[in-house]
């Protein structure tokens, strides 16, 4: 494998060569895999490959977890959600640091736990949902199959049409590595809508082999002006995708306006559950609970850099918090607190 | 959160079933994938199996979890 390796960093040195060439990938795990195999030190120097907005705890915004707290200070419910989510803060406060004061937060592994604590209970169960299109079909299967007590609050977004603000926004992406679980329900036909911006795609596995085989890939079609959809990560994605978890995604979710952590407000990306499914919207049926929300800014935050950090604009090492106020124990911005967040990433393995 | 991973299934109970994940039982759902029987691969995420994949190139993949496993 070493072998291979040392081969295919060659090439790509050699078809690179005289061009500056920006690559960004859109995963956390992808993230984890670059870091943790030191894959940038295998790439020459004009060869860059960036981290994206693709952690999808990291992306929600102030406003839905300030929404969450509101929400069980003065309703006394089960919330559920994953464990990332529960620690990231907001004003030195998180759902643990609200599970500590009695609230009954529960970390759960997937949706499925929570329609099960939902069976168990008489008392209501909201789950707070986030994720992209790989988890999204999940919930939906959950929002379709749960006693009447179990509510959804949708955190979730679209990553699909977040790229196009990505491909629009201020950095040149001269190619971009697509993420490998995504893609398995949406399928490659997903991206042929940004063939017209004249950029390649790459998608992409979770190995240090797949990763520098996508950046191969991207390279020699920049190096030969071939912009296309390449799939790298045939063994799970298909041309068509998970067609059924499609049709369950659209059946109980419609898209919105969605707000995302440092690219502010992006059409189509946000995800409401539609109107037939009204009586397990948390937002709807709680509506009450909601009317005299009004979010807050958060100072200790003021210098946190998480935005820039997920436009690609900075890398972790450029925000002064980093390893000094901001830590893995105490973090102060998302990407320090989720496992696919970059500073979280880069603080793991003592990049920068 | 967002990993998927792959895993054998051991025992189908429509919308359920059983998989064996290094060795591990677990209970997921099934219903997004048209007929699956034991034997098959399936990629597990948070609960549910996403997708199908072929047992060889699921092999490539294990070799990646024993990795990270023993780091
Ligand atoms: S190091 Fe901390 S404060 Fe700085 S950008 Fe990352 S998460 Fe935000
Ligand atoms: S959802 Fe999938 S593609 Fe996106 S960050 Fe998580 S693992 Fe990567």
């Amino acid at each position: 494998m070493a072998e291979d390796i040392g081969r295919l960093t060659r090439k790509i040195e050699e078809i690179s060569e005289g061009r500056e060439i920006t690559l960004m990938h859109l995963c956390g795990t992808h993230e984890d895999t670059i870091s943790k195999y030191n894959l940038r030190s295998l790439m020459p120097e004009n060869v860059k490959l960036l981290s994206g907005p693709g952690c999808p705890v990291c992306i929600i915004p102030d406003t839905d977890l300030q929404k969450v707290f509101h929400l069980i200070e003065r309703k006394d419910v089960v919330l559920a959600t994953f464990g990332d989510m529960a620690r990231v803060p907001f004003e030195d406060r998180s759902l643990f640091y609200y599970r500590s004061r009695g609230k009954d937060v529960r970390v759960v592994y997937s949706v499925f736990d929570a329609v099960e604590i939902a069976e168990k209970t008489d008392k209501d169960v909201v789950f707070f949902g986030i994720g992209f299109e790989t988890t999204m079909p999940s919930i939906a299967v959950a929002i379709k199959d749960s006693p009447e007590n179990f509510y959804v609050y949708s955190a979730h977004r679209y990553f699909i049409p977040a790229m196009e603000a990505i491909i629009k926004g201020e950095l040149r992406i001269d190619g971009f590595i697509c993420p490998g679980h995504v893609s398995t329900i949406v399928g490659v036909k997903a991206y042929e809508r940004f063939l017209k911006y004249g950029i390649p795609m790459a998608i992409a596995g979770f190995e240090p082999q797949d990763v520098l085989l996508a950046t191969y890939m991207l390279v020699k079609a920049i190096n030969e002006g071939k912009p296309w959809i390449y799939n790298e990560y045939t063994r799970a994605v298909r041309y068509e995708g998970n067609v059924n978890a499609q049709r369950v995604m659209s059946e109980v979710f419609e898209a919105d306006d969605g707000e995302w952590r440092g690219l502010g407000i992006i059409p189509e990306t946000g995800v409401r559950i539609r109107k037939e499914f009204e009586d397990k919207d948390a937002e709807r049926v709680f509506e009450d609970v909601f009317e005299d929300f009004v979010p807050k800014e958060d100072k200790r935050k003021k210098h946190c850099r998480c935005g820039e950090v997920l436009k690609g604009l900075i890398t972790p090492k450029d925000c002064r918090l980093f390893m000094t106020a901001c830590t893995p124990r105490n973090p102060i911005g998302p990407c320090m607190v989720s496992f696919e967040g970059t500073c979280a990433i880069w603080a793991k393995y003592g990049v920068g | 959160m967002c990993l998927a991973i792959p895993a054998e299934i051991v025992e189908v109970n429509w919308p359920y079933a059983v998989v064996d994940l290094n060795g591990a039982k677990r209970k997921v759902r099934v219903d997004l994938l048209d007929d699956v029987k034991p034997g098959d691969y399936v990629l597990i995420h948070v609960g549910l199996a996403i997708q199908k994949v072929s047992k060889k190139e699921v092999e490539e993949i294990e070799s990646l979890w024993q990795k990270i496993l023993e780091d």
